[in-house]
């Protein structure tokens, strides 16, 4: 399907969203102010482990205001443990600790006092008596059978430890004349959303309703607390028209949830947790994946690699919800944009103690990329090949798909090649080679960083399966109801929070351009859980796909209503009925037609005129489920796992003062093909944002840890979060190959930039130092680091 | 402590802790809710408002402080219920946000630059806003509004031609 064809998707049209907020009046959780709330400040473990032996609320429940001190073992014997993804009953999570705390930071006291400020001084004067234990935070460490175990009822720090094996590896290896293998490390980072996580609860004893609203980007949310508080999921009623002020992933915020749910239920009042930013940095939902991949790589003297062994080790934190899965999430695309005959992939997944790890933005894809994009550098470093040349040489041609990767998964469409080629037309790659050689010239370190990156898309989550056996979830739906209503306006609905990916513009957009009528006149609201239809939620770059897909396949069954409405009233046959901007024409006689009002009249007050059978009213709805899903894993451990792959190719200069080590970003050059853009705004946003979280986490981020287990970025002045200094202009450079299995050839967009750009600066910095001898596999590389490996370089 | 504070040209008489920082007296005295707390440590400017014309972070002031200053919230620069500034609107044309929360602060900053500087270059931009931490964006279709908006401002009612 190509651009021409649409009315109005793919055209250059405002994001409806952006009205309210240029006014400051979004809805964000902490602008909810419902009498009487009460607010919760929490205290937190000073060590890294230790026993909780006792706790003195006494001085602190004497202070103004205080309404309640709750402790973990109150709350453990009043709740069930939150949800994990994994099969792990001995490695219960809980909102506050209980007994043990595992790590500096955790919750372990919630104070309730009349405001925030109260229950923030009445902290301070909660006596706790610590034990302090033995504790572990290398994820290696760990493994090792004299580790300290985080978890003593578990047995050992492992939660999972599982090996496939996809094709013929070692015979590909044994026939492969040449090997390398290689080490690399993703720091522990994460996107960091400028609005912290909150949720307000309030609780209805006489309708038995807990009323939510957080600023939550979380599936099966209202269920997970409901079954935490053992109360029914209809008895929990989650506001979806709350704007998250930004998430990425990590607005996960099911623990906070429980905790307030809990109190808002025993003190029969509002009650309110805002994390502040020490709350959230160390115990909130904040951090990313912390990955150390052993790669082995088998290929020839041309470049082109056959086979690769892939160990990747995940430092999980304290405990673990759905994070390991987001060692399962890069098994869909296990071997990126090249064709790659087998792998073996061993993923492992330990407790150690940190804070606890969430979802982040491509959910484990970003790590596994950079190890893959290394491992090609030095294919080409080895054969001394150019780092283009050997990707491109690898790389799935335009005619082989659909492509069937090794564990399982078909790729639906792709056009690498010319991607590559239309940013190679914008930007000279021999004139950009000459540019860092005159830089070099000049005494500076300078370097060339090329990556590439699929973003699997469409949020199917059967590696929830393929990870844990005793799940055997096939599909993840989303959906949309259409009513017209009696004066013929048109209302839509979607049943999820969004945290700035613009889904009300997607909705009305789509059903827009199928029933031709201007998107701005379609209202889109967001209906509470309790009159939802399912939604599987923000996750996996899905919504273009998923909420788009029902929403088209809504306005069509409208569309089909209406033409039979009308072909009836009409008394001719509907297949010569034509539907056309909201009227219905005889296409034999076009001047006998019925007008939108007439057959909204019809619909509503002319029973009399309707087609036998056909219900009154112009009420319609879909639920969609994932193109290409509904299958589990074989036994072998291969699942189709997405259904849409996005391709994106980073190309970009780097400078690196060889004094100071500071990295400066002179050009950036992106091609970028996620099929159809919907609303092409929208995707240069994500696209744009995406790479900036993606150099903030290759240069700048990192939740660095001291040796005494306590957590030393704790905010902003630590933690470095990217200005507008350190974010360079790019230049995107668009390519559309649309997807076979999507309504309008869509496919997502919100996570490759994330995806491409770590990979890509690391491969600038190791082309930098590569007339000083060094190489370097680890994120991120700050400019610490980066100034002592050039120093140590220099006084060899 | 009773302290009187001057806020988008209103005079308001207000009761409030001595420790309260003027952020939280906007958002809980006065119901304005377009300030926002992101780190209350004054690194990511998504409380900024502005005071005499300057773009200032209002986690870091005490309510007390701000008497005898003029405070322009996000709330003074919208013109009328659903009606947008030439700044917003930009902000709106280039889609300059995408979750809305930094959102305020960013136009906020944007108004105190392009008062004292109408035709700012894309380097003036980058230094104005980098006090201003976005999250979503990568700041490109927000120097992209700023820089549109000046142009609109700087033309307003003028033909193209002849602007200079």
């Amino acid at each position: 399907m190509s651009t021409g064809q649409f009315r109005f998707v793919a055209s250059d049209r405002r994001v409806r969203e952006d009205r309210r907020f240029v006014a400051g009046k979004g809805h964000f959780v902490a602008d909810i102010d419902l009498p009487g709330t009460l607010h919760i400040a929490l205290v937190t473990c000073p060590h890294a482990a230790a026993r909780i032996k006792s706790i003195d609320k006494s001085a602190a429940m004497k202070m103004p205001g205080v309404h309640y001190v709750l402790d973990g073992a109150e709350l453990a014997s009043g709740t069930e443990v939150l949800l994990a993804g994994l099969d792990t009953p001995n490695v219960p999570r809980r909102p506050l600790a209980f007994e043990t705390a595992r790590y500096s930071g955790e919750w372990v006291v919630a104070i309730v006092a009349a405001t925030r400020a109260q229950a923030e001084d009445a902290a301070e004067a909660i006596e706790i008596d610590y034990e302090p234990l033995p504790f572990v935070l290398d994820a290696e460490q760990a493994l090792e059978k004299s580790s300290p175990l985080v978890h003593e009822k578990h047995g050992s720090n492992v939660l999972l430890d599982k090996t496939f094996v996809w094709g013929e590896v070692e015979k590909d290896f044994a026939a492969s004349p040449c090997k390398l293998s290689l080490r690399v490390k993703w720091g522990r980072s994460s996107t960091v959303p400028i609005e912290t996580f909150g949720v307000v609860a309030r609780w209805d004893p006489w309708r038995d309703i807990l009323d939510v609203w957080a600023s939550i980007q979380m599936p099966r949310y209202a269920e997970q607390i409901a079954a935490a508080l053992k109360i029914p999921a209809a008895s929990v009623r989650v506001h979806n028209d709350v704007d998250v002020g930004g998430s990425y992933g990590v607005k996960r915020g099911i623990k906070h949830s429980v905790l307030v749910g809990y109190l808002a239920r025993r003190l029969g009042a509002p009650v309110r947790l805002i994390e502040d930013r020490l709350e959230n940095m160390r115990g909130g939902d904040a951090h990313g994946p912390e990955r150390l991949f052993n790669i082995e790589i088998a290929f020839d003297k041309s470049g082109i690699v056959h086979s690769m062994k892939m160990r990747a080790l995940e430092n999980l934190g304290a405990y673990a919800g759905r994070s390991p899965f987001q060692l399962g999430k890069p098994i869909g695309a296990i071997v990126g944009p090249y064709k790659i005959k087998s792998v073996e992939y061993r993923a492992i997944a330990v407790v150690t103690n940190k804070t606890t790890q969430d979802a982040v933005r491509g959910f484990g894809q970003g790590p596994t990329n950079l190890a893959l994009e290394r491992a090609m550098d030095e294919v080409a470093n080895m054969l001394g090949f150019d780092r283009l040349e050997v990707r491109r040489r690898n790389m799935i041609r335009a005619n082989e798909f659909p492509y069937l990767i090794p564990s399982g998964t078909t790729y639906d469409s792709g056009d690498y090649e010319t991607v590559v080629a239309k940013v190679l037309a914008d930007t000279d790659y021999d004139a950009l080679k000459k540019e860092r050689d005159e830089l070099r010239a000049e005494g500076k370190l300078a370097g060339i960083g090329i990556a590439t990156c699929l973003e699997p898309s469409g949020g199917n989550a059967t590696f929830e399966a393929l990870l844990n056996p005793k799940i055997n979830m096939s599909t993840f739906m989303d959906s949309c109801r259409i009513n017209v209503d009696g004066n013929g306006t048109i209302t839509a609905t979607m049943h999820t929070t969004s945290s700035g990916q613009g889904h009300e513009t997607l909705v009305g957009t789509v059903i827009g351009e199928v029933l031709q009528v201007d998107p701005d006149t379609v209202r889109v609201t967001r209906p509470d859980s309790l009159n939802a239809l399912p939604s599987g939620t923000p996750v996996g770059s899905r919504m273009a796909i998923m909420l788009g897909g029902a929403a088209f396949h809504a306005a069509h069954k409208l569309k089909a209503k209406l033409t039979t409405i009308g072909a009836h009233d009409l008394g001719i046959a509907p297949e010569r009925a034509v539907y056309e901007q909201g009227n219905v024409y005889d296409r034999d006689k076009p001047a006998n037609k019925r007008s939108w009002p007439d057959l909204v009249g019809i619909a509503y007050r002319n029973m009399h005129r309707m087609p036998a059978g056909l219900e009154p009213g112009l009420a319609v709805s879909h639920v969609y489920p994932v193109p290409t899903g509904g299958t589990l894993p074989t036994p072998d451990g291969r699942v189709q796992m997405y259904p849409c792959f996005a391709f994106e190719f980073h190309l970009l200069l780097l400078a690196i003062d060889p004094d100071l080590g500071t990295p400066q970003i002179l050009r950036y050059r992106v091609g970028h093909d996620c099929g159809t853009q919907i609303n092409p705004k929208i995707v240069r946003g994500m696209t744009m944002g995406g790479i900036a979280h993606g150099i903030a986490a290759a240069l700048y981020e990192e939740f660095a840890y001291n040796d005494e287990g306590q957590l030393i970025a704790q905010s902003f002045m630590d933690y470095l979060l990217p200005s507008s200094h350190e974010v360079p202009a790019i230049k995107i450079i668009d390519h559309e190959t649309p997807s076979p299995h999507t309504v309008l050839g869509q496919k997502g967009s919100g996570e490759s930039g994330y995806l491409g750009a770590p990979a890509a600066i690391a491969s600038a910095v190791n082309d930098a130092f590569k007339p000083l001898g060094i190489s370097i596999n680890t994120l991120p590389l700050k400019v610490s680091k980066l100034g002592d490996l050039i120093a140590k370089a220099r006084t060899k | 402590m009773r302290i009187e504070l001057t806020i988008n040209g209103a005079t308001h008489a207000l009761e409030v802790e001595e420790r309260t920082t003027l952020l939280d007296c906007l958002r809980d005295h006065l119901a304005l809710k377009g300030a926002h707390a992101g780190c209350e440590h004054g690194v990511c400017g998504a409380c900024t408002v502005l005071v005499d014309g300057a773009a200032v972070r209002s986690c870091l002031m005490f309510a007390p402080q701000a008497e005898g200053s003029a405070i322009t919230t996000i709330e003074g620069v919208t013109p009328a219920p659903g009606e947008l500034s030439p700044i917003q609107d930009a902000f709106c044309e280039m889609h300059g946000m995408q979750c809305g929360y930094c959102t305020p602060a960013m136009i906020l900053t944007a108004h105190a630059l392009l008062a004292g500087n109408p035709q700012p270059t894309r380097e003036e931009i980058v230094e104005a806003i980098s006090g201003n931490i976005c999250r979503c964006t990568g700041y490109a279709q927000i120097i992209e509004a700023i820089a549109l908006a000046a142009e609109r401002m700087r033309g307003a009612n003028r033909p193209t031609e002849l602007r200079t």
